[in-house]
């Protein structure tokens, strides 16, 4: 069974985000990048078929050289090949990236791709089903369980308030969620046994871009809280601001 | 959340390797041990759920090669991975130190092929614990006047004797004993359930509680020939595992040091008194560039020593250096860190507090600072002055 995941690099969750002075774009010098948290599912969710079923786990990633780490934290994990799609700059349109990782992607015959259901950068969350599209494959997005078994995929999807069970015939995109499973630390060893995987390069000509990024707005600044009362008192008020002005209950 | 501390972009100076490996070592300390010390501390044990995945990570005889289960990686990384295991606790340091530099580093070093293939790839997965056994209650600096003995018996040795502060004694599958022969000192793997071997707890610590310290007692313990280190002979046998640990220490309380200046550092912001925060004042701003220097020092030291090992040109000097100045950084970092947090820095809300006590043992074991201090002298001077 040969599985690819598609793996971001995105700033760490810490980052304190800076905009240049044109707010057009965010100024990454100061950023420790890692691989999206929802990728590191889709890694450790593929390792562990491999480990059932055989075969082998490419890992794929777009943009600049910094993004090669990622592809070596992955590899640390595990797996056997990674794949960087060399860019100048990660595309501001999905369509891009996902026109990018499709051309890799029918390169070699996979059974299942994995990635994050989204990235936590952009937010977009239209790459595994943009993916499914190019390919003409099943989507299974936002996966909590995943089974392979006879050359089907049975997985459950959380929905409000449920998990939703789907079956799906293979190849298919699985888009990986919270709680699919806890990523694997990378040991020792793994890490340096990555170090000698050789992570192949390519460039493409990426399709033109519809889409782009017009600017940058930082959210409005936290108000200060206000103390209403200091006992039983205040109860009357507090649920009156609570409902006329928070309007939350 | 800590922050890192490379005031002078050490950073730079590691292969990406290391610094991916320094980094998830840290993370792992984040997420699965700093949770559980303050319950364990407490209760006096170490958190042996841990010890699995201690081994998967590959921090169990890090230097040892693959073809024996160990990682087979530098000594600068094993010093990282020492550092990142202290800023969690030094009892966890201990656990890690103990079973590489003082059980693996000696059954490598000085065993039989049978000895390494046996005990080497289980004690690097953590499915097998082991200790060292050099201490006696009377005899610690001078481990030259130990009273345990081994007498040869049909197939093997009767040991007896004990040994004392044994970290992981009670944990321990198999110890790593020395003991004097009519041939000199000799190194014998006592194993769990020989008969005639106890090991029990040392209770009332107020150091390094998360961490299991016995005192093991032999008596008319049969140890079989093939269980005997067939090649150490002499002091010197066991004197080259402690430079090992010692090294690993030197790299180690460094972590601890960052721990508590990073945990200064940030109460110091937001704690405001006078109506400002306390680090806006002089005496504050002081402890804390002090610490900060002397913990870049450090930095610098244990760098320049873990290059030095790798390229064979470690001398057991240079580690007593390293082991003195770092373990004296770290214990008055810790208590600087202490009076920054005030009354606060007295409970285990914070770790400074576990971190000061813990190093009062570091600075004792594994050569005390008065050993080091004397060895340094002897090397400058060319005159022992304890021997």
């Amino acid at each position: 069974m040969n599985i690819a995941v598609c793996i971001k690099q995105v700033p760490d969750t810490e980052t304190r985000i800076k905009l240049s002075e044109d707010r057009s774009r965010v100024v990454e010098d100061d950023i420790n990048f890692i691989m999206n948290p929802y990728d590191e599912f889709a890694v450790e969710e593929a390792l562990k078929l491999q480990e059932k079923n055989g075969g082998e786990v490419t890992y794929i990633s777009l943009g600049p050289d910094r993004v090669s780490s990622a592809l070596r934290s992955a590899l640390a994990m595990g797996g056997d090949k990674a794949i960087h799609i060399k860019t100048d700059k990660v595309p501001e349109d999905p369509q891009v990236t996902a026109q990018a990782l499709t051309a890799v992607l029918k390169e070699t015959s996979y059974d299942l791709v994995l990635l994050g259901k989204q990235a936590i950068d952009d937010d977009h969350a239209q790459m595994p089903s943009l993916l499914a599209e190019k390919l003409g494959w099943p989507a299974v997005t936002v996966v909590v369980k995943l089974m392979v078994e006879n050359g089907r995929v049975k997985a459950e999807r959380e929905i409000d308030g449920a998990h939703e069970i789907v079956e799906s015939s293979l190849p298919a995109i699985i888009g990986t969620q919270r709680g699919l499973n806890e990523p694997r630390y990378a040991s020792l060893k793994g890490i340096m046994r990555a170090k000698k995987i050789q992570i192949e390069e390519r460039t493409l000509t990426l399709q033109p871009s519809s889409l782009s990024v017009a600017g940058f707005e930082f959210p409005p600044a936290k108000q200060a809280g206000k103390i209403v009362g200091k006992d039983a008192s205040a109860v009357p008020e507090l649920l009156r601001l609570l409902h006329e002005e928070a309007k939350v209950i | 959340m800590f922050t890192d501390i490379d005031f002078y972009q050490l950073s730079d100076l590691f292969s990406p390797e290391e610094r991916m490996i320094r980094d998830t070592l840290r993370t792992w300390v984040e997420d699965k041990f700093l949770p559980l010390v303050r319950e364990y501390h407490g209760r006096g044990l170490f958190p042996t759920e841990l010890i699995p995945q201690l081994g998967e990570l590959g921090v169990l005889g890090v230097t040892i090669p693959e073809a024996y289960g160990g990682a087979g990686l530098s000594h600068t990384v094993y010093g990282l991975a020492m550092q990142e295991l202290e800023r969690g606790d030094s009892g966890l340091r201990s656990f890690a130190s103990v079973q590489g530099s003082l059980v693996m580093y000696p059954i490598y070093q000085y065993g039989s092929e049978m000895q390494k293939l046996k005990f080497l790839p289980a004690l690097a997965a953590g499915e097998k614990i082991g200790c060292f056994g050099l201490t006696e209650a009377d005899h610690g600096s001078d481990p030259g006047g130990m009273e345990t003995r081994a007498v040869p018996a049909d197939g093997g040795w009767l040991l007896n004797g004990s040994k004392m502060w044994i970290t992981n004694g009670t944990l321990a599958d198999v110890a790593v004993v020395w003991a004097k022969t009519p041939q000199g000192t000799n190194g014998f793997l006592v194993e769990k359930d020989f008969k005639g071997f106890t090991a029990n707890t040392i209770k009332g610590k107020f150091s390094l509680r998360a961490s299991d310290t016995a005192e093991l007692s032999f008596q008319d313990c049969f140890v079989p020939e093939e269980n005997r280190l067939p090649l150490a002979l002499g002091l010197k046998a066991p004197l080259s595992c402690l430079n090992e640990a010692r090294y690993g220490i030197a790299w180690g309380v460094i972590g601890a040091a960052m721990a508590c200046y990073d945990e200064a550092l940030q109460y110091a912001r937001t704690r405001i008194q006078f109506g400002q925060p306390i680090a806006s004042f002089q005496l504050t701003q002081h402890k804390l560039v002090e610490m900060l220097s002397e913990i870049t020092k450090a930095q610098l030291l244990a760098y320049r020593l873990g290059r030095l090992k790798d390229a064979g040109q470690a001398r057991h000097f240079h580690i007593s250096m390293a082991k003195r100045n770092n373990v004296d950084m770290a214990l008055v970092t810790s208590r600087q860190a202490r009076t920054i947090l005030g009354a606060n820095g007295i409970t285990d809300e914070y770790q400074t507090i576990r971190h000061l006590l813990n190093l009062e043992s570091v600075l004792t074991y594994e050569g005390t600072r008065d050993i080091h201090t004397l060895i340094l002298g002897e090397h400058i001077t060319g005159i022992s002055a304890f021997k």
